[in-house]
């Protein structure tokens, strides 16, 4: 495999992994703060992507698109954060995934009967589509690297609202200490249906971005969860920090594993068995990666006991 | 000074013996360079203010919580790598200072799981464990020789506070272990529950050796061969209750003290 | 007699009952739909042994189904193509009988619990949920990309495999035969709570210190709790496959171990009936509600979603009262 090649590839991964963040980031936000697994996360990231793609064929603006897709996402967040999930938090982990399957079920139905079964498209914006050229005479493509650079100022942006602001001060505390927030005078139903409309509101943005460069339709989310989930437990939960090592980390894992694994086979082995064993083991690599960190810091890297 | 790690030749031979076992979190130390030893025969009482370690030290010895340093050796063996389970195997009959049972069970459940644990296991997947009549017999000379023989049919989460410190000591002789562990087994007894527990320990020393956690200090003068006294992780020190009574440095930093109980 | 007792006789006579109604009316699909209840409320069972028992919220136990399934698919096809599945080192042919197609899907299933439950014990609470979801996943992506079976697209078995001395083709003798290994699964579940191992990994999940105190280590109960139950679950798979005389990855997708969950909740978790409650109640509302609306999902989430806010004890809890007993 050529370099450029090579390098094009990290950069996938790279992609990937960043949008794998915005999702991870959301989930153990909430979990650290609201001790709450939530699994219609990805119901949020595909009602950022549906929101993306209904208002990107009323108005033909793709900053319009992202706008709605994080307002839509955060307000079904806010919206159902006050309905439902705020009875779960008391409640044990087996509750809550319950009734956050229950909500996938709806939303995923609602949106069925809404958008019909067919997948709709966004487009990624015209000034985007084209490649750009790097450097080393790399070309690829404008809006990914966009993704790209779009996620990282999330990303930084998250770590200065956690350390730098009132709100990631409360944060924090209840992460430490759910009773002392409520000592200090911190309205904690507000925090939560706020924790909780921002994570929504980082999946949404994600399947609005994700949205463009595969199709937007039904059931998007859940794949995407799940890898989120082996993320969280790869990075450590409550952990933004693991959190973003670990999407980088299982992005570039399946990115390059699907890559790199059949070619690694077809050193050895004839073409079609190189290519069946390399996609069949590469479809596995990012859990086999779990399991690893599994054997060795069952709390993942980043996490405490 | 008495004998704090004791060495007195003239003594049994120590079953259980902890040295320089030291437990930090952060800047807290919770243990700090604690040797003792428990002999045959012998109530050896561990007493200090509330937040001296005690409970920190019990899950040292038993296994619940890793040691920074120091060993603890238990019948001739070193023991400190192995875990709570093998710990207890090896004959550790621990009580806890907050019950810890299995609340959705009776009574009687709760102390067959203490005779299951004796007989070894509990692989045993097809026969019903309530028509094991002689476990059951096990169970129910637990409960009579601690007094809870007539609610062996009672919910857990139904007894009182006192009842739940009864069953925990009833699983720990289902055991039959070499050393007893008993953090607070008065608690919430009232005074003849109390009184009644302290001539049930007084004769079961004869049958093991007990570490005992304890603040009702009548018990603990009544019963405690030897008592330590644990200050801010440190044994500060160690002797038969009238040298412990007479000794200023503990008057000063603990019997002195208003929380005496 | 206790409520609970009843209601679990009642239970276990409503399934053979609609299949013997289905029959004299002449209704070949709904002895189908009450064959479905009783496999699916098979791989509930199994289910119930590592939640209900031991506390395991596995969120991954579409990975045994689907083994169990692709047991008898894998079987199956090559019996059916008269090709071997191994010549060497020594010979393994296909087969098309059930006893044995089961007994594989047993150890198959039993062994891959065994490597999962292995892994992901290590881990508890949220976590588990979690490594046990991603595992089944794992197994899902691989039976897509893995070509030799059909991939995305599934296998499909022709004729119904058989049982010696029965005729598998008739719905009616076949619901006889998932009903009557339902029946012997629930007898053994039963004990299997009653016995020393269920006492302890019952109390492994209400109190493990407790357990460890005692010198029992509740990594083995739940391991072997685990295996059981994906055992279990497995040969529900295989019999669910032969159901459908067809197999793909759907078996494995995190639906299925959604579904399989919501059986044992919606019945009462801990309760040994609850599965067949649930699983019965799931099929009703699949044929009922989805007779109404292509959309019924919608409705199936708005009742599970009450039933977890305000009725935790489910179908066999709401009816017998909240006390599990212990006798």
């Amino acid at each position: 495999m050529s370099p450029i090649l090579f390098i094009e590839q990290v950069l996938n991964g790279l992609q990937s992994g960043i949008m794998l963040f915005l999702m991870a980031a959301g989930l153990t936000l909430i979990f650290g703060v609201m001790g709450l697994i939530n699994l219609a996360h990805g119901s949020l990231y595909m009602v950022g992507a549906f929101a993306a793609a209904a208002v990107a064929g009323w108005t033909g603006s793709f900053v319009l698109a992202l706008a709605g897709a994080l307002a839509a996402a955060a307000a079904a967040g806010a919206v159902i954060e006050l309905l439902v999930i705020r009875r779960l938090y008391d409640r044990d982990h087996l509750d809550q995934v319950l009734a956050t399957f229950a909500l996938i079920l709806i939303f995923s139905e609602s949106t069925r009967w809404l958008f019909g079964s067919f997948p709709l498209y966004l487009d990624v914006p015209a000034a985007l589509s084209g490649p750009v050229r790097l450097p080393g005479g790399i070309l690829y493509p404008a809006y990914r690297l966009l993704i790209i650079a779009v996620g990282l100022v999330v990303a930084a942006g998250l770590f200065a609202l956690i350390a730098r602001t009132r709100i990631g001060i409360q944060i924090r505390a209840g992460e430490a200490d759910r009773e002392m927030i409520g000592a200090l005078g911190v309205d904690i139903s507000k925090l939560y249906t706020l924790v909780f409309a921002l994570g929504a509101a980082l999946a949404g943005l994600a399947g609005a971005l994700v949205g463009a460069i595969q199709s937007v339709q039904v059931g998007m989310g859940e794949p995407v969860l799940i890898l989120a989930f082996v993320v969280i437990v790869i990075g450590g939960i409550g952990s933004i920090k693991g959190a973003l090592v670990g999407a980088l980390l299982v992005g570039l894992t399946d990115t390059l594993g699907s890559v790199l694994l059949p070619i690694f086979f077809s050193s050895f082995l004839e073409q079609s068995s190189a290519t069946a064993v390399g996609s069949a083991l590469s479809s596995m690599s990012i859990y086999i990666l779990m399991a690893g960190v599994l054997l060795f810091k069952p709390t993942g890297l980043f996490g405490e006991a | 000074m008495t004998d704090p790690v004791g060495q007195n030749p003239t003594a049994e031979p120590a079953i259980l013996q902890l040295k320089n076992l030291r437990k930090s979190f952060g800047a807290l130390k919770a243990t700090d360079d604690v040797s003792l030893t428990l002999r045959r025969g012998e109530i050896h009482a561990l007493i200090g203010p509330n937040g001296a370690g005690k409970s920190t030290l019990m899950r040292q010895i038993a296994g619940g919580m890793k040691s920074d340093s120091g060993t603890v050796h238990f019948a001739g063996h070193d023991v400190t790598p192995l875990s709570t389970v093998a710990r207890a195997r090896a004959g550790l009959g621990r009580t806890f200072q907050i019950s810890s049972l299995a609340m959705e069970y009776t009574v009687l459940q709760n102390v067959m799981l203490g005779a299951l644990g004796h007989e070894g296991g509990a692989m045993r997947f097809f026969r019903p464990v309530m028509a094991r009549t002689d476990l059951i017999e096990q169970a129910m000379q637990a409960l009579q020789r601690v007094g809870l023989e007539n609610h062996a049919a009672k919910r857990t989460s139904d007894l009182s506070h006192g009842q739940r410190r009864q069953l925990e000591v009833a699983v720990a002789l289902t055991l039959s272990p070499k050393v007893f562990l008993m953090d607070e087994p008065m608690a919430g007894l009232g005074a003849s529950g109390s009184k009644r527990m302290t001539g049930f320990l007084d004769g079961l020393r004869s049958e093991a050796p007990i570490l005992l956690v304890e603040h009702d200090m009548d018990a603990v003068f009544a019963l405690a061969d030897r008592i330590s006294v644990l200050v801010y992780g440190r044994i500060i020190a160690s002797g038969t209750a009238e040298q412990i009574k007479a000794d200023p440095v503990v008057r000063e930093a603990y019997l002195g003290a208003e929380d005496v109980a | 007699m206790r409520r609970e007792t009843l209601l679990n006789i009642v239970l276990f006579a409503l399934l053979p009952a609609t299949a013997l109604a289905a029959w004299m009316l002449d209704e070949p699909f709904i002895i189908t739909l009450a064959t479905k209840a009783a496999i699916l409320a098979l791989a509930g069972v199994g289910l119930n042994i590592a939640l209900g028992l031991g506390g395991l919220i596995s969120f991954g136990h579409a990975a045994f189904f689907g083994l169990g399934g692709y047991a008898m698919g894998i079987l199956a096809s090559h019996a059916q193509s008269y090709a071997p599945l191994m010549e060497s080192p020594f010979l393994i042919e296909g087969t098309k009988s059930m006893p044995v197609i089961w007994l594989v899907a047993i150890v198959t299933s039993a062994l891959a619990a065994l490597a999962i439950g292995a892994l992901s014990l290590r881990t508890s609470g949220v976590y588990f949920i979690m490594v046990t979801l991603a595992f089944g996943q794992m197994l899902f992506y691989f039976t897509i990309s893995w070509p030799a079976y059909g991939g995305e697209d599934g296998l499909s078995i022709y004729v119904r495999n058989g049982f010696p001395g029965l005729n598998t083709l008739d719905p009616l003798t076949f619901f006889g035969v998932a009903f009557a290994v339902l029946a012997l699964v629930l007898w053994g579940a039963g004990r299997l709570a009653k016995s020393a191992f269920g006492l302890a990994l019952s109390a492994a999940r209400q109190n493990p210190e407790r357990v460890e105190t005692v010198g029992l280590a509740p990594y083995r109960l739940r391991l072997v709790a685990f295996v059981i139950s994906g055992a279990i679950t497995g040969l529900a798979g295989a019999l669910f496959a032969d159901l459908n005389r067809f197999v793909s990855p759907t078996m494995f997708s995190w639906q299925t171990s959604g579904e399989i969950m919501v059986f044992v909740i919606l019945g009462g978790v801990g309760r040994l009936f609850g599965p067949v409650a649930g699983a019965a109640l799931f099929i009703l509302l699949e044929h009922v509600l989805g007779g109404l609306s292509e959309f019924w999902h919608i409705y199936l989430g708005l009742i599970l979603l009450l039933v977890v806010l305000f009725a935790r004890g489910g179908i066999v809890g709401t009816i017998a009262g909240r006390e599990v007993a212990h006798d």
